[in-house]
């Protein structure tokens, strides 16, 4: 899950981590008496969304997509400025290198008073699954794409594994902070600064911090200028201030659906739609379509245990997009049995009326009752023997209407 | 002989009294597993009936196993509690026997609760973790077997071929594939999906390798992190049977998690294709739709001579 950089701010504040005076907008005229309130002469004006490479994103009319300016983040030198690109910003749409073509409406501003900048650094903490701990990654080179960084010049990137036991040591943090170039009161601010953020990290259940640019100022403190912060969705149970921090218009609405009746669902570009139980088998099920020539519509899993409800709603989850053509079905019943997943396609296929070819391959827990319940029924549902059967037949069924 | 679970290996179930637990637990004595009892905090005493017949819970896992000298444990424990079964698991069979197998079924568990608990697992070196999220081990016997999971058991025959694989049930469809061609399993072990975990690929190849009934291997891999190509080079040079591999994702969009936590691609990193090459790299005969592993199978044992 994860949150705007001015929920993040707020949090690094909480936990010390030194980040600059700025205030959360929703309209121009709030930005404008956060301009009057920070008092800074140079402020910036930032489009919050859960996309990077906002700097460098351009701003389009929602409606007639006509070009509204040039890059999501700006600096106000004054008043007017400050107007003039909240305007611009809010209510539009924002398309940087990460949101895709169709881009993201920003409803959310962050005005944050201006700094005096010596050196932008690169700073993330994260979970590494190579060393099972948490990884904190630190490069001179702040402000860049650092996936470029680590490509051109991976001697630039210097990294220190946490041991959970022990704990984020002394000494690891004294050699990132030597690695950077650091000394004296920037070594020390910057250590600080280390051992505020792994806490905040434990107790927070994050999975990634990421502070790009992490500035030394000109008077040797270590700020964090921007902040991406990602939680653990595992840990939501123990969290349940973050019910506040979620922002939904972020999160694709059928998915949060799917996500309450237990189903894991993500929307993908073709026109096969694919209900299966199991992400492996979901994700080879898309697989296994494209290979036999056809275009996924999504990815479903309907988990271990699912029941005839579930596959309902998982049905008409799928028909509501308007690509769909036709419906592969894949299950491997293990503890799922075959005969109510059989009961579940009938009862669904007949609620809601199909019309788009459907093709159930069944296997596994009482596959020939299953298969002989579909066979009994009058509903023109093809079946199939083995996934590459499965994706064959739909491929072609669906092929008359490409 | 198999990999780590015998066929009539002593199991205990950690959360036998939930209901998970207790509807696995009776699927595992049906399957014939040796089931001894089971643990639930503040239950011990009590018994659990398993097809029929009653079944031992006790408070603590030092308990359980001191009383049933158990070799492995499976744990069904709700994702908040899950971690610190583990690390219950894991001190006390460090402590008693000095060795022991700890499965875990339970999804969702903290990413960081397994950073703790796999670093308090991996200070013992006489214990194993499989999984989380994962549907378990199984070592299929001439009657029965060793059921140590959620894996239907009746999709299974002993046999000569390894199984190890990141999902559930593509396991199954691994499973379904030997079985197309007549061959059974050694031991099947799902490693799970989820980023921090216990045992991971090489260890199953190396105990494959090490394994006298393991004549070849089929290797399931997922988009996401750098595992499977880490085996495969480690397989290159150290693995003499034949590997057989699969990876699912190739046509999963980055940045998306795709059910499993662990399966997400990052900065074009993890990529099925990136794994597949990686597999071809070292020597490793993919398919590239599961329902051909049984054909690529087929084909690498006649290559080598075992068909």
């Amino acid at each position: 899950m994860n949150i705007h950089e001015y929920q993040g701010k707020t949090l690094l504040r909480e936990n010390n981590v030194a980040v600059l005076e700025g205030v959360h907008c929703t309209t121009v005229e709030q930005a404008l008496s956060a301009y009057d309130s920070l008092g800074s002469k140079v402020v910036a004006v930032k489009s919050q969304i859960h996309a990077g490479g906002r700097g460098k994103g351009t701003l389009y009319h929602p409606e007639t997509r006509e070009h509204v300016m040039d890059g999501g983040v700006k600096i106000a030198f004054s008043r007017e400025e400050v107007e003039s690109y909240a305007t611009n910003i809010l209510g539009n749409i924002l398309v940087t290198i990460q949101t895709g073509d169709e881009g993201k409406l920003v409803s959310n501003l962050y005005i944050e008073a201006g700094c005096d900048i010596a050196h932008e650094y690169y700073l993330a903490l994260l979970v590494d699954r190579d060393n099972k701990s948490v990884l904190i990654m630190a490069s001179t080179e702040g402000g860049m794409d650092i996936e470029d960084v680590a490509h051109n010049t991976p001697e630039l990137i210097h990294k220190v594994v946490v041991d959970p036991n022990a704990g984020l040591l002394g000494f690891q943090k004294r050699d990132l902070g030597m690695s950077l170039g650091l000394s004296g009161a920037a070594l020390k601010s910057f250590g600080k600064m280390l051992t505020n953020m792994y806490t905040m990290f434990v107790r927070e259940d994050c999975v990634m911090v990421e502070i790009n640019p992490l500035v030394r100022t000109g008077a040797d403190e270590m700020v964090a200028l921007d902040s991406k912060i990602s939680f653990d969705e595992n840990a939501e149970f123990r969290h349940k201030n973050w019910d506040d921090l979620r922002d939904l218009s972020e999160e694709e609405d059928v998915e949060i659906r799917a996500k309450e009746t237990g189903l894991s669902y993500v929307k993908l570009d073709g026109n096969i739609g694919c209900l299966v139980n199991g992400a492996g088998l979901a994700m080879a099920t898309m697989d296994v379509i494209k290979l036999y020539g056809g275009e996924p519509a999504n990815f479903l899993d309907v988990g271990g245990g699912a029941n005839e409800e579930q596959v309902k709603t998982a049905f008409s989850i799928i028909l509501e997009d308007p690509n769909v053509k036709g419906i592969l079905v894949n299950i491997f019943g293990g503890i799922m049995r075959c005969d109510i997943i059989a009961r579940g396609v009938i009862a669904a296929t007949e609620a809601l009326s199909l019309e788009v070819p459907l093709v159930v391959r069944l296997a596994g827990t009482n596959v020939d009752e299953g298969k002989a319940i579909l066979a009994a029924s009058t509903l023109n549902i093809h079946p199939a023997d083995d996934l590459a059967e499965g994706a064959q037949k739909i491929v072609a069924l669906i092929g008359g209407d490409e | 002989m198999s990999i780590w679970i015998e066929e009539d290996a002593k199991v205990l179930v950690q959360g036998i009294t939930g209901k998970q637990g207790m509807f696995h637990a009776d699927k595992m004595v049906e399957y014939g597993t040796n089931i001894v009892g089971g643990c639930t905090p503040g239950k011990g005493g009590q018994t659990v009936e398993l097809q029929g017949k009653p079944f031992p819970v006790w408070h603590s896992m030092s308990e359980a196993i001191e009383a049933t000298d158990a070799d492995a444990t499976v744990i069904y424990v709700p994702p908040p509690f899950a971690a610190e079964a583990i690390m219950e698991a894991a001190d006390a069979f460090d402590t008693i026997k000095g060795e022991g197998v700890v499965v875990c079924i339970t999804e969702g568990i903290p990413t960081l609760d397994m950073v703790k608990a796999v670093a308090y697992v991996e200070n013992r070196p006489g214990v194993r973790l499989i999984g989380p999220n994962c549907p378990g081990i199984i070592t299929p016997g001439e009657k029965g077997g060793a059921k140590i999971g959620i894996m239907p058991g009746h999709i299974h025959a002993k046999g000569r071929i390894g199984i190890v694989s990141k999902s559930g049930t593509l396991t199954y469809e691994a499973v379904a594939q030997t079985m197309s061609i007549d061959e059974g399993q050694s031991t099947c072990i799902g490693i799970g999906g989820d980023p921090v975990n216990g045992t991971g690929f090489i260890d199953c190849l190396a105990a494959f390798e090490a394994d006298p009934q393991t004549e070849a291997i089929i290797m399931i891999g997922e988009i996401g992190g750098n595992a499977e190509q880490e085996a495969a080079a480690w397989a290159a040079g150290n693995v003499t049977k034949p590997i057989v591999g699969f990876v699912a994702g190739a046509t999963a969009p980055p940045g998306k998690r795709m059910g499993h936590a662990g399966a997400i691609i990052s900065g074009g990193k993890g990529t099925a294709e990136e794994k597949f090459e990686a597999f071809r790299a070292a020597g490793i005969a993919c398919a590239m739709d599961p329902s051909e592993l049984g054909k690529v199978l087929l084909e690498s044992l006649k290559a080598a001579g075992l068909r």
